[in-house]
């Protein structure tokens, strides 16, 4: 039989809506929520509580429900863990109470609940020790958890972040906030009211008038006011978190499954009016299905036209108990008022109700309205740092000393009239400093008696009773967050919202202390659930961490290159059609044979320059820069102050204030800041100026034995040009930077121009290489001409604690006078140790394949111990050998030794060798 | 102390659990013990447990300034492992998980050590380079370790991200089987009450205020309740660790940051190992209540707050939604902050603080939880001892001016 | 998000800065002997201040470094000075 009443709340009658719930088909009206429509079309028994399966009817209207949990379906896809009391109802939904099966009505497990006794607070703790854990923990996670996930994902449904900010936000649109807006914008200030209801007006809705005049004009009226004040309103959109610097998290809600847009506000000022809910009462079998709080009645009412059930018992000594308690009568239902001072109380009834028990008193019921009072919800206030003050008269804990530049208003701060929470919220909104009103009512407190007889809720969801608050009592986990997380009283979906209260005046019962002696737990973000979604944003998918672009990368496509993240850029791995393995071959082959163009663009080009650069580069080496004369170029190691190395590449002088850094392409905004720190301290930083043009310049690099033919058809001039030395040229009328430097061990050029002429530079080697037969490399066949020369790749040849004399470069440690960074840290015990791992060369056997890469060299024990590990590993091409590079202990003094590589339990052996494999004397340099 | 099984817990639930005795007692402090320990997290209770086990030390006092537990053992996201690269992090590290894996048998307290696994993943050629360089020394170090190709990791971690989009795609990983998750609180808890039922008094709500020093020696310290002397005193005050060395004079190499953690909305198992996708900086696994517990990196500005803001949840988050798209319309239910203290190397301080008759067991960093039974193991031994145990001897202040930093860090290439 | 004052840019977002270091540190001179120690002193050793902090951090879209002092546990933020000019 229907509950819902024929006319009036904010639903729209004219718009049905059909779902189905557990499989049976149910209809509602637009504006209804799933819990509504539920309770309205009759249905008691909308979920099954956590650990013992027991039945389940509604208690909240809003977030203040622990109970109705639901697995959603909608257009085919699953949204686990909807709360059905602020899910808009959508025609088509498919809704499914969590954790029972086949339905919330028959729950295969809820005989469960015939085991309670074992199952108290703790339990696990005590036992499932023996023989192991791991024997009963699965089936336990098979009980546990509420909704499942599907494994797709819906592209559908992405997520929106914006910032804002505001001089004053208002957060809650019921009365109270609405007259705080109204009253903040007409006085001038940048307004935001934020609202999570689809409607404004609160707790304004379960009046008929207020201030004479009809609700829904009054409210009309507020809004009309705030908008043309300049106020901004926004609906569907919850304050869920309050962080550093007056930083508040709104997510506003859109169409069902899609992800809130996330709003970062910044206010100056922040406005509390989010109302209160209803404390439970807690009796023996408080949980029954049909006992609902007495303010979540009033919003079914006052909402959606419908009544909680036909027979009330009403269990409340509020005034709000007695406005509904009329309204409920005229409505049509019967009411009769219980005092809950009477003991004991017991409901009866299983899955349906049937009575109030109060003292010798039975008073038939299907419905039980129950309150002990109302309890602000002062989350954020907390989460921003202010104090909460316990009230005895309210039985509440109210906002208390604020955080900066927060204040409360209305229920949320205690005050439960509704003229006075008015005059209170005007003068907060115009920011006259007022006093909170003395409370009209006090409430005779109803906390939960110890020791009483019954099986009494303290958490719903969780199952927590006041046996389990004894228990952890007796047990002495008596301080409140030791009893939360003992009990789990507080940490279900909904946050404790319904149990904090209780449960901490029980234990404060239990010891004989005041309650606020007690305490409250942390309050934290989010004060709802929301999606993890809200939290990317356009964070996802390649924008998670975009990809640097090179200036010729359409030429590099049109070459047929394989392109592919290399230290955060998209560069040419290779070219042509083969397989990355074969392609790198015949390119290192090619190179070492004819030519090669390379684009080196994402190459690091820091300009230092001024009066003091010379002894700035020479201090933030390891090597001496102070003798580079200009136009000559060095190669060298920037070291962190604890001596390692930090980035390796070429220094270049322009002239004798001007130097070129070329630091790794991964490393270039580290390096950079690492130069900029330097600079600014324990410099003068207006004698030392740091530019970074790596983005400005693109770069290729001609190497090979034809080298100089092809610069030649560029008419590019190589002629006494020595190697490591660099010429400012030009070509086609465009500044060209000549550099003869080489990472091949061949002759090679560098050639850099602006980025805007790389394409003509590129064509045009290109066109000079084709008749060499020399063409394209990508960074695969550079690694492997690198390897063949033993030219270190930072990160990949070197760790962390690799210092600069591992790799071979001793003079400046020993010799170099002028301080530089890093320069005490080469002394110490560990950097004098003889068993540091140095870089050396590992040639295996004829015949023998390529040592794995990252395969450690080992000592010949019974118990083999690390030595060190391969950090390179190629095929030479040019060699026709594999060749491998390695940081081995002392291995300089180990050249010749065999040694024994391991790797995943097999071995294979090796010989210590230098690390360059190829052309020791540098003769190819000068071909 | 009454002893719990499944037999005494069947017997108490007939009737009422009336029966149970309490998990510690509440003792005022006594004005001298043999040994003081200050800090009553994790790492504190683990040094006034193994006093008494291991050296029949009982005489014990632990001050905590809050309730037991409270700290970060009380926030992190119970994982626990030994994946470490250098020898003197593995040795110290397995053997905490050794610790752990007999430690609800020997504290009679269910800790549910779940060893599911965890998988660091490789993102790149590059990154499998190294997953095969560190499962190596793993597996060298005498760790269980297994290097997973692409296929390998998508089994144990179907709902992974395989997606053609997905900037950081799985090639493979490193499994390490014995790591898992353990129950926090329940870790201080079982700790508290084996070491409260051989003695040792542990005091909540007692703040240590300053040292007592006698001729240059540590003789006791002043607290909110009153003095306490002690022939020896420990600190493991983790995100205290500064405030409490300066007390005695001294400048520890630690800086405080904030690491936020993360909880789902209990959900049916999804998840069933540990999870570590290095690109993504986000790492999570699936509590045994249904919820995905979830972290990253720290609030990189230095603090004691014990709460971090949205620039980091929204990276960790975000990491987590592009680790596994399905989770993605999953509910943040809660999230919170301890205060970690980084040490240069990011490996812990054990030993003598440089004032005689204190030791230190601290900077942690983000690394804390898994080495509660080794860290007050350790610490134990150099209060009873006097001397190092060779499991915590390369962790000694000393190694800064040698130069001997375990950097886990380096390990990885990264120089800083 | 935090909001820093960069002295020369404004008021900025946090994720725009880096934290380099406590403020009063000096390089020793490396051209004298400096024992392990004082080496070690000077690369990690912190004060780790809880409360009232004063710290060096770098503004990464102009570079600059400055001095600022904030509350490590309020989060407060009382003062930013330019690295170079010692405050009045």
């Amino acid at each position: 039989m229907t509950l819902r009443l024929p006319t009036g709340g904010l639903i729209d009658r004219s718009k049905p809506i059909h779902f189905t719930f557990d499989g049976k088909l149910c209809q509602g009206y637009h504006g209804d929520t799933i819990a509504s429509a539920l309770l309205a079309s009759g249905t008691r028994i909308l979920g099954r509580s956590f650990k013992y399966h027991r039945p389940r009817g509604l208690w909240g209207a809003w977030v203040d429900e622990p109970n109705a949990i639901m697995n959603v379906t909608l257009d085919g896809h699953v949204f686990p863990n909807c709360l059905a009391t602020t899910t808009y109802l959508q025609d088509g939904m498919a809704a499914r109470a969590v954790n029972a099966w086949p339905s919330a009505r028959f729950d295969l497990k809820g005989g469960l609940d015939l085991f309670h006794r074992w199952f108290a607070a703790g339990f696990y703790y005590k036992t499932f020790m023996w023989p192991d854990w791991h024997l009963f923990e699965p089936l336990i996670r098979r009980m546990a958890g509420l909704g499942a996930v599907s494994p797709e994902h819906l592209d559908t449904y992405t997520s929106d972040q914006t910032h804002d900010r505001c001089d004053t936000i208002v957060i809650g649109g019921g009365p109270a906030g609405l007259a705080a807006a109204e009253a903040a914008a007409q006085a001038g200030q940048n307004t935001l009211l934020v609202e999570d209801h689809a409607d404004l007006g609160g707790s304004a809705h379960q009046l008929p008038t207020i201030e004479d005049t009809p609700t829904a004009d009054w409210i009309a009226a507020r809004q009309s006011a705030i908008q043309s004040a300049g106020g901004r309103i926004l609906t569907h959109t919850t304050a869920f978190g309050i962080y550093d610097h007056g930083l508040v998290g709104l997510a506003q809600s859109g169409p069902f499954g899609t992800a809130p847009r996330l709003i970062r506000l910044r206010a100056t000022r922040i406005i509390l009016a989010t109302g209160a809910i209803d404390r439970p009462l807690t009796f023996a079998n408080n949980d029954r299905p049909g006992i609902m709080a007495v303010d979540a009645a009033a919003e079914y009412l006052a909402r959606y036209a419908t009544l909680p059930g036909r027979q009330i018992a009403l269990l409340a000594n509020t005034p709000q108990a007695d406005t509904l308690a009329a309204q409920l009568t005229q409505a049509g239902a019967q009411v009769t008022h219980v005092d809950p001072a009477q003991s004991p109380l017991s409901a009866r009834g299983g899955k349906h109700l049937t009575a109030l028990q109060a003292g010798d008193r039975t008073h038939p019921a299907d419905t039980i309205l129950a309150s002990g009072g109302l309890t602000p919800l002062v989350h954020l206030w907390r989460h921003a740092g202010g104090k909460l003050d316990w009230c005895d008269q309210r039985n509440a804990f109210l906002p208390g000393t604020p955080p900066g530049n927060m204040t409360a208003t209305g229920a949320a701060n205690g005050t439960f009239d509704t003229d006075e929470a008015l005059e209170h919220a005007r003068a907060t909104g115009k920011n006259t400093p007022t006093q909170r009103p003395d409370p009209k009512h006090h409430i005779t407190p109803h906390w939960p008696a110890p020791g009483s007889k019954g099986r009494q809720w303290i958490d719903f969801q969780h199952d927590v009773t006041l046996k389990d608050v004894e228990l952890a009592a007796r047990e002495n986990y008596t301080s409140v967050e030791h009893l939360k997380r003992y009990t789990t009283l507080g940490m279900a979906s909904d946050q404790g919202k319904t149990s904090n209260m209780p449960g901490l005046a029980a234990m404060a019962a239990i010891q004989g202390r005041p309650i606020p002696e007690i305490g409250t737990t942390t309050f934290r973000p989010p004060f709802v659930p929301v999606p993890i979604e809200m939290y990317h944003g356009a964070h996802t998918k390649q924008l998670w961490n975009p990809l640097k672009r090179l200036p010729l990368e359409p030429q590099h496509r049109a070459a047929g290159a394989a392109l592919g993240d290399y230290g955060g850029w998209l560069r040419a791995g290779w070219y042509g059609k083969g397989s990355p393995e074969t392609q790198a071959q015949s390119e290192a082959r090619m190179a070492r044979q004819t030519a090669a163009i390379f684009d080196a663009s994402p190459l690091g080009k820091i300009e230092v320059m001024g009066p003091d650069a010379e002894a700035f580069v020479n201090f933030v080496y390891y090597n001496t820069i102070s003798t580079l004369k200009p136009g000559r170029i060095r190669y060298g190691f920037m070291l962190t102050e604890g001596g390692a190395v930090f980035d390796d590449g070429v220094i270049a002088r322009l002239d004798a204030n001007r130097f070129v850094i070329s630091c790794s392409s991964s490393h270039v905004d580290s390096v950079r800041t690492h130069l900029e720190a330097w600079r600014q301290d324990g410099n003068d930083p207006d004698r030392i100026f740091i530019h970074d043009t790596t983005q400005h310049w693109a770069t290729l690099t001609v190497t090979g034995p034809r080298a100089r033919a092809i610069l030649d058809t560029l008419d590019l001039d190589t002629d006494d040009f020595p190697h490591m030395s660099l010429r400012e040229t030009s070509w086609q009328d465009t500044p060209l930077r000549l550099a003869r430097v080489s990472f091949t061990g061949d002759t090679s050029f560098e050639l850099s121009i602006r980025a805007s002429q790389a394409p003509a530079l590129w064509s045009a080697l290109l066109d000079a290489a084709k008749p060499l037969d020399a063409g394209p490399i990508g960074v695969e066949a550079l690694s492997i001409l690198r390897a063949e020369k033993g030219f270190l790749m930072i990160g990949k040849d070197t760790d962390g604690e690799t210092m600069p004399h591992d790799l071979g470069f001793t003079d400046p440690r020993l010799k170099k006078s002028p301080p530089f960074v890093g320069d005490r840290s080469l002394h110490t015990d560990k950097a004098n140790a003889p068993d540091r791992k140095q870089l050396v060369g590992l040639t295996v056997p004829a015949g023998a394949p390529p040592l794995p890469t990252g395969a450690h060299v080992v000592t010949d024990d019974e118990t083999p111990r690390s030595l060190g590990y391969v950090t390179s590993s190629y095929l030479s091409p040019t060699l026709g050998r594999p060749i491998a590079l390695a940081l081995l202990e002392n291995g300089t003094n180990r050249m010749g030794d065999t040694i024994t590589a391991w790797h995943l339990g097999e071995t294979r052996q090796a010989t210590v060798s230098p690390p360059c494999a190829l052309d020791p004397e540098g003769a190819r340099l000068d071909a | 102390m009454t002893r719990y099984s499944a037999f005494t817990l069947f017997r108490e639930g007939l009737r009422g659990h009336k029966g149970w005795s309490k998990a510690w007692r509440s003792p005022e402090p006594k004005p001298e013990y043999d040994a003081i320990v200050i800090g009553g997290g994790g790492h504190g209770l683990a040094t006034a447990y193994y006093l008494a086990k291991n050296h029949k030390i009982t005489n014990v006092a632990v001050l905590e300034k809050g309730w037991l537990g409270g700290g970060n053992t009380g926030r992190n996201t119970t994982v626990i492992r030994s994946n470490y690269f250098y020898p003197e992090s593995a040795a110290l590290y397995d053997f905490g998980v050794k610790l752990y894996e007999g430690l609800s048998r020997d504290l009679n307290y269910n800790i549910m050590f779940s060893q599911r696994g965890m998988i660091v993943t490789a993102h790149s050629e590059h990154d499998m380079e190294m997953a095969a360089r560190q499962t190596n020394a793993m597996r060298l170090n005498g760790v269980d370790a297994e290097l997973l190709d692409r296929d390998q990791v998508l089994k144990r971690i179907p709902l992974a991200n395989t997606r053609p989009d997905c900037r950081h795609p799985i090639h493979g990983g490193v499994l390490q089987p014995r790591a898992g998750t353990g129950r926090h609180d329940a870790v201080a808890w079982g700790l508290a009450r084996a070491a409260d039922s051989r003695g040792v008094d542990i005091i909540q709500n007692c703040e240590v205020q300053g040292f007592i020093t006698e001729a240059g020696r540590c003789v006791g310290v002043e607290t909110s309740l009153g003095p306490i002397r002690a022939g020896v005193i420990g600190a493991a005050t983790a995100g205290h660790s500064s405030v409490i060395a300066q007390m005695a004079g001294l400048q520890l190499p630690i800086t405080s940051y904030a690491l936020q953690a993360f909880v789902s909305e209990p959900l049916k198992p999804v998840m069933d190992t540990v999870w570590l996708a290095p690109p993504f900086g986000t790492y999570f696994s699936q509590s045994d209540k249904g919820g995905l517990v979830i972290g990253g990196g720290l609030d990189r500005v230095p603090s004691y707050g014990q709460r971090g803001n949205l620039p980091m949840q929204e990276t960790v988050l975000a990491g987590l939604a592009e680790m596994v798209p399905a989770l993605a319309k999953v509910k943040l239910l809660r999230h919170w902050a301890g205060i970690v203290d980084v040490t240069p190397d990011s490996s812990p301080i054990i030993g003598p603080s440089g004032l005689d008759g204190l030791y230190l067991n601290c900077g942690w960093g983000t690394g804390g939880f898994k080495s509660i039974p080794v860290g007050g193991s350790l610490l134990a031994h150099l209060m009873a001892t006097g001397q190092h145990d060779p499991l915590s001897q390369p962790f000694d202040l000393t190694r800064f001016p040698t130069g001997r930093l375990i950097d886990e860090g380096a390990a990885s290439g990264i120089a800083h | 998000m935090q909001i820093f004052t960069c002295p020369f840019c404004g008021p900025r977002d946090e994720r725009e800065f880096h934290f380099a270091a406590e403020a009063g540190k000096t390089r020793p001179d490396t051209t004298r002997q400096i024992d392990p120690e004082t080496w070690a002193t000077y690369l990690h050793a912190q004060r780790n201040d809880k409360g009232r902090t004063r710290e060096v951090w770098m503004h990464l879209p102009c570079s600059e470094l400055f001095l600022m002092e904030r509350d490590s546990v309020t989060m407060e933020v009382f003062s930013t000075h330019p690295l170079r000019k010692e405050p009045q």
